[in-house]
């Protein structure tokens, strides 16, 4: 649990302007959630894991006397989709984006337990397009940003589920070791031999090399031609969309394991890496409408992590110097106090950035400073804190018309 | 030998199942705890070996928590309560030590012999399970692990072998064997853990405080090896062919108390003119019978009626005004409806504390806390919904609840600073040196209803029939 304090929110917010301001600009449409969702919406097969809901914050509400029992949102995703399918799924295509808190329990203190993301979700459409016009979108987001040196890492959801088909394990030792997989212990696999000496070194390969172009994707075709059909389709789309990449100037590592928690995906995952962190992931999950009770509609989205990203921002200051007013009353007269006030409302009225003080307080951070007295004919003193020159003056528009003339 | 302080070292001892054996362990090892057997009226005990080591008796169920939070710095319980509280704190301050080699049975899944489950590999996507336990953390963490879609958990005081098939799809409980559970009409689908006693620690008790002489009493009697009573090959289909128990379904539900409320029921509603087959102690039968064949009886835990009556499991119950009002304190619109008091089973619900607490009333307790005095106050109470109105409404603040099965004035003074419990007499209280300050209200049996069913065209005529019945049953 932390406070976000001034110098926080500052750069909250201008994450969030760039995001809106993208995801606006590329026809996304903003919605909300509530924080409040049913648990059973994330415990269906295919969406968290268990580890994940073991850390999930659930409780009975107040009339959950049969049992049903409600969670605090843990996931973006998720609630997105249900929003999706209840309200939505008339339309063909939805471009949705949100900025929303996920929760979930963090007992080593290194992350909060309210976490931030700014996320978008393409509803519909084909499969190509799309999950390059989301890792385009968010790249554009951490560009615009002024966050350098981003590494994008892909990995294909399909090609992992295929791999691990070509072990042949039992289905309890799949599922272990798919949860070992989303947890990201990627090693698991290099222990699990198989009975194939071609798997081995195709899992050998995947988990070694970390390619940077499409053609590491037809190497590995060439080398490995008993893969089975559905390592071959997954490879052939994990292709396609890295060559739609290579010819837009987008560059990225292939890395398997960029898949990271999340047992939705079916498709190209990908995560981006700043300074070590990760600082936004997202990728292809074509089964979790379906899933949900919607119809069989395909879907890719992502999310950006605010909380690192804040971190990654320069600390800004406020910008009082530029425009900041300070109104000053000399004392906490009524006649004072209302000519304080009433000044401070027509400065903000002309556009003005008015603040009141009967203090005393410094005066160095604004860019004007309006003393109001009881001093006859002129009750007003106007500093100039830059040219560092001071005015006497006898009305309010006087002051007024020497603010906006700078 | 080194002297510790009194009360330096504090374990925390089991009632109930694991009583004898560990007291023939702590001989055994020469603990020096003479005083420890089943005939035993206190709580608190002294080591005549080692001055230093003291220990209390407590609930199997409270003593992992207590471990946990560092009342005590060793315990003895059985692993499904250590597992019970583990799996929902995994990095908790209680670390297990080593089995004891004793103990009975083990944790099981079970389903109902007519559930039509017959494997919980085979569960179904589309459908919601209902899940009842004395162990909602082992029940939830099994739901999660089986992917199950939709699930609802039931915790329970008691008796959740009663529940499956009608009112819970599968149930997380004790059983001496697979075949035991068979007799019961039970189906075992999977054995989670066996239970065995365990000797449990306090983490940073083990990390700064010196328990050697104790931890080498234990290890000189302590094979490395656990003995875990291994089950035979266990075959399904002979279990589907014990349980043959049929049951049918009845159009009206009547929950009765199990327990000490027995005999009082029994006997209220023999006035009524109901005649029951099978409801008495020594029987012990979940499933008692009247003539009236539309009449479907079971025998719970008092505690877990409302619950039940709010989700339809049962339509009519006989429980005490204190559990509904704990249960309606939690789920405020909540489908159940006192319809009359039966004038047995009066308990006062009430605050006490010990008689040394310089306090008379709660005004003076607030004071008291409100200087900081005790501050958390620590409240131990086996009503915990009850308890936190009580203290909220009368500006308490800061408290702690500690939840209790029972016997909370066990955990006064050392553990507990109030308790809100319910009493008959008094005197339990009295020979615990605690005091009254105050009467949260008067309980009796009373008979609850579920709204809906009630007003249902299909229910009402029996319905009305059976209350009419009940109530002449009143002196």
């Amino acid at each position: 649990m932390q406070d976000l304090l001034p110098g926080d929110m500052l750069r909250f917010r201008r994450i969030e302007d760039v995001f809106r301001t993208c995801c606006r600009n590329s026809g996304y449409q903003e919605v909300r959630t509530p924080t409040l969702e049913y648990l059973h919406l994330f415990t269906a097969t295919g969406t968290l894991t268990p580890s994940m809901l073991s850390k999930v914050y659930s409780f009975l509400d107040w009339d959950g006397w049969s049992g049903e029992r409600v969670v605090l949102r843990p996931d973006g995703t998720i609630p997105v989709a249900r929003l999706y399918i209840d309200n939505l799924s008339g339309q063909e295509l939805a471009r949705l984006f949100y900025v929303t808190n996920i929760f979930a329990f963090e007992g080593t203190g290194k992350e909060n337990r309210e976490r931030w993301q700014c996320g978008a979700e393409f509803f519909g459409g084909d499969k190509l397009a799309p999950d390059v016009e989301t890792i385009l979108l968010a790249e554009e987001v951490i560009r615009r940003l002024g966050i350098r040196n981003v590494g994008l890492q892909l990995s294909h959801a399909g090609l992992v589920k295929a791999l691990l088909k070509e072990l042949k394990l039992s289905p309890g030792e799949e599922a272990k070791m798919t949860n070992r997989l989303l947890e990201g212990n990627w090693q698991a696999l290099t222990k699990a031999k198989s009975a194939r000496p071609e798997v081995d070194r195709l899992i050998a390969a995947l988990l070694g090399l970390k390619g940077k172009s499409s053609s590491f994707l037809h190497n590995l075709r060439a080398s490995f031609p008993k893969a089975s059909q559905d390592f071959k389709s997954s490879l052939e789309n994990l292709l396609s969309i890295t060559t739609l990449l290579d010819n837009l100037g987008c560059s990225y590592t292939i890395d398997i394991s960029a898949i990271h928690g999340f047992e939705y995906y079916t498709g190209i995952c990908f995560q981006f890496l700043a300074a070590g962190e990760r600082i936004g992931g997202g990728g292809r999950y074509d089964n979790l409408v379906p899933l949900m009770n919607g119809d069989d509609i395909p879907a890719c989205g992502f999310a950006l992590y605010v909380d690192p990203i804040i971190r990654l921002l320069p600390l800004e200051k406020e910008k009082k110097g530029e425009s900041g007013i300070l109104v000053k009353g000399r004392a906490l007269t009524p006649e004072i106090v209302k000519a304080c006030f009433t000044m401070a409302e027509s400065l903000r009225d002309a556009g003005h950035t008015a603040e009141l003080d009967f203090m005393g307080r410094k005066e160095s951070d604004y860019r004007w400073v309006v003393l109001v007295s009881e001093k006859d004919p002129s009750p007003f003193t106007l500093t100039d804190c830059v040219q560092g020159r001071q005015r006497d003056a006898a009305s309010m528009a006087e002051i007024l018309k020497a603010v906006s003339e700078g | 030998m080194k002297d510790y302080q009194d009360g330096y070292i504090k374990l925390a001892l089991p009632k109930g199942r694991f009583l004898s054996p560990t007291a023939s362990l702590l001989a055994e090892i020469g603990l020096g705890f003479q005083d420890y057997s089943d005939r035993t009226k206190q709580y608190r005990l002294r080591s005549a070996r080692f001055p230093g080591l003291s220990a209390k008796i407590l609930q199997e169920k409270d003593i992992s928590i207590q471990v946990a939070v560092g009342n005590y710095d060793l315990g003895i319980c059985g692993l499904d309560w250590i597992e019970e509280f583990l799996v929902k704190y995994p990095a908790g301050a209680l670390a297990k030590m080593s089995s004891l080699n004793y103990g009975e049975g083990g944790i099981h899944v079970v389903a109902g012999a007519e559930s039509g489950i017959a494997s919980l590999d085979e569960l179904s996507a589309g459908r919601s399970y209902r899940i009842v336990s004395e162990y909602p953390n082992l029940a939830e963490a099994l739901a999660l692990n089986l992917r199950m879609r939709r699930f609802r958990i039931f915790p329970v005081w008691g008796a959740a072998e009663a529940y499956p098939p009608e009112n819970a799809d599968l149930a997380v409980l004790w059983g001496k064997s697979g075949m035991d559970i068979a007799t019961q009409g039970l189906i075992p689908l999977r054995r989670l853990l066996p239970v065995t006693a365990f000797l449990i620690a306090n983490r940073e008790s083990l990390e700064n405080k010196d328990l050697s002489q104790i931890l080498a009493c234990f290890s000189s009697k302590l094979t490395d090896e656990p003995q875990t009573s291994i089950e035979n090959g266990f075959d399904i289909s002979e279990a589907l062919e014990v349980s043959s128990t049929l049951w049918q379904a009845k159009e009206i539900n009547l929950a009765l108390p199990d327990g000490h409320q027995q005999p009082p029921t029994l006997q209220f509603l023999k006035r009524a003119g109901l005649a029951l087959q099978g409801y008495s102690e020594e029987m012990g039968s979940r499933r008692p019978s009247t003539d009236l064949d539309w009449l479907g009886i079971k025998a719970i835990r008092p505690q877990d009626m409302p619950l039940q009556v709010a989700n339809s499991n049962f339509d009519l119950a006989i429980t005490g005004e204190d559990w509904l009002r704990e249960h309606l304190y939690r789920f405020p619109s909540s489908p159940v409806k006192k319809l009359f008091v039966l004038g047995f089973g009066a308990v006062k619900v009430v605050a006490a504390v010990s008689q040394e607490m310089p306090v008379a009333d709660i005004y003076e307790l607030r004071a008291l806390v409100q200087s900081n005095k005790f501050a958390p106050l620590k409240v131990a109470s086996e009503y915990i919904n009850i308890a936190d109105r009580y203290l909220q409404d009368n500006h308490i603040n800061p408290y702690k609840l500690i939840p209790t099965w029972g016997a909370s004035e066990a955990f006064l003074p050392e553990d507990a600073d109030m308790l809100i419990d319910n009493v008959q007499t008094g005197k339990t209280l009295e020979q615990h040196k605690l005091k009254i300050i105050d009467v949260l209200f008067q309980s009796s049996a009373c008979l609850i209803a579920n709204k809906y069913s009630l007003a249902s065209s299909d229910k009402k005529e029996k319905m009305g029939f059976l209350t009419k019945k009940l109530r002449a049953g009143l002196r």
